[in-house]
């Protein structure tokens, strides 16, 4: 073969889409801010603090908000692929629009790839590293390291499918890439190994993202903190994690069948030699449905957190919450073949999922019951974070009735693969996951950083993003109704239009939404001083991450609380307010705080060349990025001291300053 | 009270476990796609035509037996003995090594009979399948040959003899899961 084929593999010129505008705008703008940014960090001086403190952190606060960092960003580019197609749509009728077809077939594909695993993945899985330590009165996760390295090979996942913008192409296939269209006889191109590859990659980092929180909750409590004792947060993220680990592994093995079949000419999924395309549809789903509530579960968390502490009242219903969480989470697993009613299975097994999909609504509603109940005869404080919940209940409901609807199989038939299911899974996941998201990133703000989110900016984006939702979002029930489907370019029929251009205006107003979350942060970060929380306890919480300092310490806690009741910070509060006396001083205890290590972003660098190389069919860079990512792990695995040693006298120092700035904050 | 030490042992320990329950979900999988695929062989070769029970079943000896020899280095581990770890160890090593060499015959003399991977759906799911265990165990000697490094380096650390009993746990899952495959694959494969 000629040098250029075993040196660059498929790679050459024309993998830069110069013909096409939009990729090359948008590529372009990313390449901007990508430049701009790294050299504000550099001629700053700023690399060394960002590599020190944030790059090699293996505190589970700080790779927490480095999640949702990376999730804000693509939060920002999945919003502009939907704003693209609702702009397409509103103008398509009968004319090409501004997208061509193969773009816009790619921007869908990226879209749901990207909003599902690149931003609901890293948000929900950086708020559980945040919250979940400090809940349960722990200094750290299990494996602090193993936990930076998820969140670097997640970044990796990331950055591969931003690559695919400016270097070849994105998967035309959907979010979910059905053979035999994603074969290498319908896909030619390195689209569908874009999205295979990063999905592999982040995959790896999320299934070790879940091994790492089931052993967290079950082996790292604090003394005292019971199962029946752990905040309802900690519930939902154990059942996240739990289904995290049952199902990830399912989605590896897909995928792995479908790059056998792409890579070496295997017959899993292909038409010819006896491939089965519908065992694709069978084992993807077999993760896909458990998928859909490892997002939602943990924003139910947040909301019970939210909702009980702004209406000051603990939880109603602690343990058939917890019931219906660990139901759900069984539940997740047996609903699966809904998604292809269509298939033909026959009356009965579509009768059995149909009926078992209408199930999971009981525990859910036992939920949205126990929420209703809570705030019932408590005294609600109306601040952002109750909003996002109040509005979650409100439109979840919609998006719940809608998916009972759609569990009919007799409503499926009509109703499948047309925008009603388009609107109603935004339902659910915008309305359920994502006010969720920015429910808990409001309300867990001021503990991160130690100041507050500005108010009435954070209120101006939850009123954009509700009406601009509703708006967005009921004109596409309509049109499943007027029988269009999903996924179209261009259409015949002028009835949709005013539909589709309501959508379009919709999709307007979430954007001014949007602006208003990126003015409330930029605000908030310029006003510190003066959004600054002393206290530790902004809301009176009633968790224990609200009993430790703001930002919190390394190490979490200078001593492990002795947790004896639901609600820990709320009892000690109430307790010491009853007696009059400050609890007494804690014994300090040397105690070792992890070291930071480059082993997670040295890994995930190997592992972008290891993905990047066998999109492209270069072996050479291929296998020196799987050895480069072995080797570093030996070095790793080489190191002789892992953690630091904090001495008693220095950590007593250490809090009673805390301690001091805390309560003259709190003393009028 | 549990000291510092225990705890992280348990965690550990635990922690992994969870990790190997998962990459028996992942094989679950793939053995569900042989069930299905089983008799999709497109006109090609069978089970039957194909496999070789004594082959396998000395396959399976050697496999079984590198079990038995990597309990002992764990227990030689624990006694912190270094001369009955390292014979053990290489004992495993060259047993592993056996079974992955007999593999890989199997595979080169099916690939040879036009009974490749890319013959067939139930080719394809087959090498899928006992391809996915034969990575495990090609993994798993490279981890071994890591741990015999690292305690030549370090010594019987406590963070070593963490990852030893990793590492066997890691090597008798890849046991029982090659015990499922020899039954579903070979044993019901050359009588179906």
């Amino acid at each position: 073969m000629p040098p250029a084929d075993w040196l660059f593999g498929k790679l050459s010129w024309s993998a830069i889409p110069i013909d096409s505008p939009w990729p090359m705008l948008a590529s372009g703008v990313v390449a901007v801010v990508i430049v701009g940014v790294l050299a504000w960090v550099l001629l700053k001086g700023h690399f060394p603090y960002l590599w020190r403190e944030w790059i090699t952190s293996v505190d589970h606060k700080r790779v927490g908000v480095m999640y949702v960092v990376l999730a804000l960003v693509m939060l920002l580019r999945g919003f502009s692929d939907a704003a693209m197609m609702r702009a397409q749509q509103a103008m398509a009728l009968n004319a090409p629009g501004y997208l061509p077809p193969e773009h816009y077939d790619q921007i869908f594909s990226s879209h749901g790839t990207i909003m599902i695993f690149f931003v609901a993945m890293p948000f929900v899985i950086g708020l559980m590293n945040f919250v979940v330590p400090l809940q349960i009165g722990a200094r750290d996760v299990a494996f602090p390291t193993l936990n930076s390295v998820s969140f670097w090979l997640t970044a990796t996942g990331a950055l591969l499918v931003n690559i695919s913008l400016f270097l070849g192409e994105f998967a035309r296939t959907g979010w979910i890439p059905y053979p035999p269209l994603s074969e290498l006889a319908y896909s030619p191109g390195v689209g569908v190994d874009y999205y295979l590859w990063a999905l592999q990659i982040s995959g790896v980092g999320t299934l070790l993202t879940g091994v790492n929180f089931v052993t967290t909750l079950l082996k790292s409590r604090a003394p005292g903190m019971d199962l029946m004792r752990m905040p309802m947060f900690c519930w939902t993220a154990l059942a996240s994690s739990l289904l995290i680990v049952a199902a990830f592994p399912v989605l590896t093995a897909t995928l792995a069948m479908l790059l056998l079949d792409r890579y070496l000419g295997f017959h899993f999924f292909t038409n010819e030699a006896g491939g089965n395309v519908m065992m694709f549809m069978n084992l993807i789903w077999a993760w896909g449905h458990p998928e859909v509530y490892i997002l939602i579960l943990p924003a139910f968390g947040i909301y019970s957190e939210v909702i009980a502490t702004f209406s000051s009242k603990s939880l109603f219903g602690y343990r058939s919450m917890v019931a219906a969480t660990l139901g759900i989470c069984v539940l997740a697993f047996s609903v699966w073949l809904h998604h292809f009613f269509t298939m033909g299975a026959g009356a009965d097994v579509n009768a059995v999922f149909g009926i078992l999909s209408t199930v999971i609504a009981v525990p859910t509603g036992v939920k949205l019951f126990n929420w209703l109940f809570t705030i019932y005869g408590g005294r609600l404080r109306y601040g952002v974070p109750i909003l996002w919940a109040l509005g979650f209940m409100l439109t979840f409901v919609v998006g719940g009735m809608t998916g009972v609807l759609l569990a009919l199989p007799p409503v499926d038939f009509l109703l499948h693969n047309s925008l009603f299911l388009v609107a109603h899974f935004h339902n659910v996941i915008i309305g359920g996951v994502v006010f969720g998201l920015f429910s808990g990133y409001t309300y867990w703000f001021p503990k991160a950083f130690g100041f507050r989110l500005h108010e009435g900016l954070g209120k101006a984006a939850f009123w954009f993003w509700t009406i601009g939702f509703y708006l967005a979002f009921m004109p596409l029930y309509v049109l499943g109704f007027l029988g269009m489907t999903r996924r179209m370019q261009q259409y015949g029929v002028p009835a949709w239009q005013p539909w589709l251009i309501a959508a379009a205006a919709g999709a307007g107003l979430i954007a001014i939404g949007t602006v208003f979350l990126v003015a409330q942060l930029y605000y908030s970060i310029r006003h510190r001083d003066a959004l600054r929380d002393p206290t530790g306890d902004p809301w009176d919480g009633r968790t224990l991450e609200w009993s430790t300092a703001s930002p919190p310490p390394s190490y979490n806690f200078a001593v492990l609380p002795e947790v004896t009741a639901l609600d820990a910070w709320w009892v000690q509060k109430q307790t010491a307010l009853r007696s009059r006396t400050a609890p007494p001083l804690p014994r300090y205890a040397a105690l070792e705080v992890p070291r930071n290590s480059a082993t997670g972003v040295i890994c995930a660098f190997f592992a972008t060349l290891l993905g990047f190389a066998l999109i492209w069919h270069i072996w050479w860079l291929a296998a020196l990025g799987a050895v480069g990512a072995f080797a570093t792990f030996v070095v790793f695995a080489w190191r002789d001291q892992v953690e630091d040693h904090l001495s008693a006298e220095d950590l007593a120092h250490r809090d009673g300053l805390d301690r001091a700035a805390r309560a003259s904050a709190s003393s009028p | 009270m549990i000291s510092t030490g225990q705890a992280k042992r348990i965690a550990v320990g635990y922690g992994f476990w969870i990790f190997l329950l998962s990459d028996i979900v992942m094989f679950a999988c793939f053995f569900a796609s042989y069930a299905v695929l089983v008799h999709a062989t497109a006109g090609g070769p069978s089970g039957p035509q194909l496999f070789d029970l004594d082959r396998v079943g000395f396959e399976t000896a050697c496999l079984l037996l590198s079990s038995f020899s990597c309990g002992l280095a764990f227990v030689a581990s624990s006694k912190r003995r270094a001369a009955p770890f390292y014979l053990t160890m290489a004992v495993t090593l060259a047993l592993g090594a056996i079974f992955l060499a007999l593999e890989c015959g199997e595979f080169l003399s099916m690939t040879e009979r036009n009974a490749g991977p890319t013959r067939s759906a139930f080719l394809s799911a087959f090498f899928a399948l006992v391809g996915c265990h034969g990575l495990h165990v090609t993994i798993g000697l490279l981890w071994l040959m890591t741990m015999m490094a690292q305690v030549r380096a370090k010594g019987f650390r406590d963070d070593i003899l963490r990852r030893l009993l990793c590492f066997n746990l890691f090597w008798h899952a890849l046991d029982i899961i090659w015990v499922a495959l020899f039954t579903v694959v070979y044993l019901i494969g050359v009588t179906a």
